[in-house]
């Protein structure tokens, strides 16, 4: 047991740890507490290295007590792909993507609702539910599928097809709700406040969050247990960007890598940018209203957007971003020289990444990490219109070569 | 009179009910009504004349940071909501 309780980050109150989220007597958020001195003496290298390749290896600096309330649908352990192939193409002399589309549900989120259904077994519910932008929603739908629970998933009416797809298919009660992301979550609060369910990101939020550590932990173990120059994240509620840091503290905490000196540096889209506009002014967050093709992203009113911001200041990092056309050429440019098919928000880390290099803000000799957190299929409705339809020929080896004689000329098909 | 639906951690201002009623012309004046008769209501929400930095107030499901802030005018059968600003992600 290394999970001690909850603490307010804000006030510093401590409550058991229980199905709460928010301090009783600040509102402040509140944060995962663990015994170190007991994990020092339980972890070790080489015994992570032994454990199967889930986000489970880790499991002592996770908020689950009981092993037998685990969901595992095998999510984490995704590639750290090395990416030569982009990196010349931005001018960066080392340059890795941490693929973490290829998860069971096809996003990060599996991570962060592995934790959180499993905590919400161990507390007892028996139904489960979140306010999503739409992987996470999929990501729920698929564990409670799993785990027998019943799931309530709430999304924004103007969602990507192809996230509603996936999330009808498990079955879940899935409600879509006039308006955007934050109507749908201010919605969720309120209907957490009358209904005993674990919402993940509501009332189980604190150990939810808990489960994005594991990038961090990742990217360490697969770079030979060192910490990145840079990590390139995608920011909508701040919580990856805060969570991913916080890993990589712990493991310097641990004594398992030297030193964790790595700038945190956010990614979002020009259509809504708090955390990205509150670093380049120099202000405090200000919410705004989305307006842009990246859906799972556009989060006008940040949670953990403050906590963000102090870290990227903290940490000498930097913040971009990318409009709508650059996400489409983020996703594309992906795509041509790494073979690896992104989603929107992908799209927008390569695009600020390749900005952030232009400018200057990245050193070219930076060994830098940027986090892809969902699969191209998810988007498919966005991209398509940007695509040139492929030539339609008969079954015919002519008409075949008088399409190569008419493209000849042509660089890209 | 106006419904105002609160957030967990406010409820012992209401006896434990999810939502009370008040009367007021702005939601300012809703809460200092509602302080009226729980003392210590008003300083939970607003600090130095401002909502606190982990609450969000909505006014017929519009954040108030939208409209006019504190000074947001209501009418009879309106709904405040008063929610922790640290949700979702």
């Amino acid at each position: 047991m290394t999970l001690t309780g909850l603490r307010c980050r804000n006030c510093g109150k401590r409550y058991p740890a229980e199905a709460l989220s928010i301090c009783e007597e600040c509102f402040g958020p509140l944060e995962a507490e663990y015994d170190y001195e007991v994990i020092k003496d339980s972890i070790s290298v080489e015994k992570i290295q032994k454990r199967a390749p889930t986000l489970w290896r880790y499991r002592e600096l996770l908020p689950v007590s009981a092993s037998s309330c685990i969901v595992d649908l095998h999510a984490g352990f995704t590639p750290l792909h090395r990416a030569d192939n982009l990196a010349e193409e931005l001018g960066i002399r080392e340059l890795y993507i941490k693929n973490d589309s290829v998860n069971p549900t096809f996003s990060f989120k599996d991570r962060v609702v592995s934790v959180a259904v499993s905590k919400a077994i161990e507390f007892g519910f028996d139904t489960v539910g979140c306010a999503s932008t739409g992987n996470l929603a999929s990501s729920v739908a698929a564990h409670a599928a799993k785990a027998r629970l019943k799931c309530y998933i709430f999304i924004p009416a103007n969602l990507n097809l192809g996230k509603v797809v996936q999330t009808l298919a498990y079955s879940p009660r899935l409600v879509s709700v006039e308006g955007n992301y934050d109507d749908v979550n201010r919605l969720c609060t309120e209907i957490a406040g009358y209904y005993n369910w674990g919402f993940v990101n509501i009332n189980l939020r604190p150990y939810y969050a808990e489960g994005s550590k594991t990038l961090g932990y990742e990217v360490v173990e697969q770079l030979g247990w060192e910490a990145p120059d840079r990590a390139v994240v995608p920011v909508a509620s701040g919580s990856l960007l805060t969570k991913v840091y916080k890993g990589l503290k712990e493991l310097e905490m641990l004594g398992m890598i030297e030193q964790a000196d790595t700038r945190m540096t956010a990614a979002q889209s020009e259509g809504c940018s708090p955390v990205t506009t509150a670093f380049r002014t120099g202000s405090a967050i200000k919410p705004v209203k989305p307006k842009t093709i990246e859906k799972s992203l556009a989060i006008g009113n940040p949670a953990d957007g403050s906590y963000a911001l102090k870290i990227i200041r903290e940490t000498d990092g930097t913040a971009g971003a990318a409009s709508d056309e650059e996400i489409i050429e983020g996703i594309k440019l992906l795509a041509r020289t790494e073979g690896i098919f992104t989603e929107t928000a992908g799209g927008v880390v390569i695009a600020t990444l390749k900005k952030l290099v232009e400018e200057g803000e990245i050193d070219r000799d930076e060994r830098v990490v940027a986090y892809i957190t969902g699969n191209g299929l998810k988007t498919q409705d966005v991209l398509h219109s940007y695509l040139q339809e492929p030539p339609v020929i008969k079954a015919d080896l002519e008409e075949f070569r008088k399409l190569i004689e008419q493209k000849k000329e042509v660089v890209v098909w | 009179m106006v419904t105002v639906r609160l957030a967990t951690p406010l409820r012992k201002f209401s006896d434990g009910r999810p939502e009370i009623k008040a009367s007021g012309k702005t939601v300012r004046e809703v809460l200092e009504n509602i302080d009226r008769q729980k003392p210590g209501f008003l300083e939970k929400v607003v600090e130095n004349g401002e909502i606190r930095q982990f609450i969000n107030i909505f006014h017929n499901n519009e954040d108030v940071r939208f409209k006019k802030g504190l000074d947001t005018e209501v009418e009879e059968d309106d709904v405040i909501s008063i929610l922790p600003a640290v949700s979702g992600g």
